[in-house]
């Protein structure tokens, strides 16, 4: 389980404390698929960063009894001059697991081939995708963060990456943080809409649909 | 989970992520080129060399009748503690902020990578060049070895307590990386490497008896050179800075943690 209980989360900026999110409130069970629907700007990447630990809120509490792991396909902690294996090796280090046995899928999965050992700098930005996203696989979680619609390489590589996240870990709990209903649709079973610093939980995904819709000043889904 | 349990996950973690961040920046530092990672203490070596042969080609006036190549040695080497582990601390957060979105990874992580780093490459430095110098006998075995090492700890916990302080201070305000540079810079002629307090001005001394670093490395030669000469420390004093320095890193280290925001 992971419960965020009466968070707040508060930015300095030149005018003053900035409230982000006030006394939010969410509990995300195992397994379950839950979207978190936002407008740019209303705290998406605010919650990710909080649900994940990366960040500590001002106030209230996460607590997490199952492993979160990491944005998914985020490639912004990679060190360009390193070779992919070694970023890899890095990644295992951190969560305690032999690379080894772990190169084989990530060269494969990546399609980076030889690649693998050459340096993160020399790769285009479809490879460094790829890569992120095949070494977010390698350590194995209980839910996923998935920030934004993962668009990583072409179609058929996108549609092998929607294999490996939502079919082979069908059974792991996955927070999906987007503004796109589209989205959400396809992979969640409930939703939370974040609007004005508020949560709001909806079991029922139309209701989040209507309430996003409702916020976001647009005419009523139907 | 009881207390020590807890503990002792929370240190396996700690020492993981650790030996992560320092084979990364191990790697990116040297890659694997060339010698690689024994530029670690290749380069404080060179540079502890460098200033030993300046040094004796200048027949420096260090107060006593010690060798040069001892004195540069200890000096130096004191030096490379106290100036580098601050230099790699200041501004080391910035590039390695998207790493924290590895949980386990937290801002005094990275430092004390960082730190380790350093006090590896400048004692395996000095331990290298010493014994070098003791087996072509330029230099004389150190008469009390556990001396050097208290000395060499006490000048390691200085460099850490000010890498933290400084290091902290960094990601606060940009003044800190402008003037640590000139501080570093006038602080080394004045920091003892060069000269023993004994041999300089009373005068001199009531001030240079401030600097913190001077105490460790006067213990240290005292631990080298025993009664050749007369060394003036304050082990006490130089622990009190060290403790306050420490506390007030790791307080600034904890409020940044809590401030930081990942990209």
């Amino acid at each position: 389980m992971i419960v965020i209980d009466n968070v707040v989360k508060e930015y300095p900026t030149h005018r003053g404390m900035k409230r982000v999110l006030d006394h939010v409130n969410l509990t995300v069970k195992p397994g379950q698929q839950i979207g978190i629907l936002g407008r740019n700007g209303a705290g998406k990447s605010t919650m990710i960063r909080l649900i994940s630990g990366a960040e500590l809120p001002t106030a209230g509490t996460v607590k997490r009894t199952m492993s979160v792991s990491w944005p998914l396909a985020f490639g912004g902690a990679f060190q360009n001059g390193l070779t992919g294996y070694d970023n890899l090796r890095f990644i295992c280090r951190v969560y305690g697991i032999d690379p080894s046995d772990k190169l084989d899928f990530v060269q494969d999965f990546s399609e980076l081939g030889m690649y693998i050992r050459e340096p993160v700098k020399s790769y285009s930005s479809g490879m460094r995708a790829r890569l992120a996203f095949a070494i977010s696989m390698v350590i194995d979680f209980d839910c996923y963060l998935i920030d934004e619609v993962i668009a990583v390489g072409d179609t058929r590589f996108h549609e092998k990456c929607m294999i490996e996240l939502f079919e082979k870990r069908a059974d792991r709990a996955k927070i999906i943080v987007s503004h796109d209903v589209t989205y959400v649709h396809r992979h969640c079973d409930s939703a939370a809409v974040l609007s004005g610093g508020q949560l709001s939980y909806f079991e029922d995904l139309e209701d989040a649909f209507r309430h996003y819709d409702y916020v976001s000043g647009l005419p009523s889904y139907s | 989970m009881s207390g020590l349990q807890s503990f002792m996950r929370s240190w396996a973690i700690q020492r993981r992520v650790i030996w992560a961040l320092l084979m990364r920046e191990v790697l990116t530092r040297y890659g694997r080129h060339n010698i690689g990672f024994m530029w670690l203490f290749v380069e404080p070596m060179l540079f502890t060399m460098g200033v030993t042969a300046l040094w004796s080609a200048t027949k420096s006036i260090h107060g006593s009748n010690l060798p040069i190549v001892a004195f540069a040695i200890t000096g130096y080497s004191s030096v490379l503690l106290w100036r580098n582990m601050p230099g790699r601390c200041v501004d080391a957060v910035e590039p390695n902020r998207s790493l924290l979105f590895h949980r386990n990874v937290r801002v005094i992580d990275l430092f004390l990578a960082r730190l380790l780093l350093e006090a590896m490459g400048a004692t395996i430095s000095l331990i290298v060049l010493s014994t070098f110098f003791i087996l072509i006998g330029q230099m004389d075995p150190p008469e009390d070895v556990l001396q050097v090492l208290g000395g060499w700890l006490m000048l390691a916990w200085f460099g850490m307590a000010l890498a933290m302080t400084l290091g902290a201070g960094s990601e606060r305000s940009e003044l800190i990386h402008k003037l640590w540079h000139p501080a570093s810079y006038l602080l080394f002629p004045l920091s003892g490497a060069a000269f023993l307090l004994n041999s300089m001005p009373v005068q001199a001394q009531i001030y240079l008896e401030y600097l913190p670093m001077i105490h460790g490395l006067e213990y240290l030669r005292e631990g080298f050179f025993g009664s050749k000469i007369h060394a003036i420390y304050d082990i006490g004093y130089m622990a009190m800075v060290n403790l306050v320095l420490t506390l007030v890193g790791l307080s600034q280290i904890r409020l940044l943690a809590d401030t930081v925001i990942p990209e």
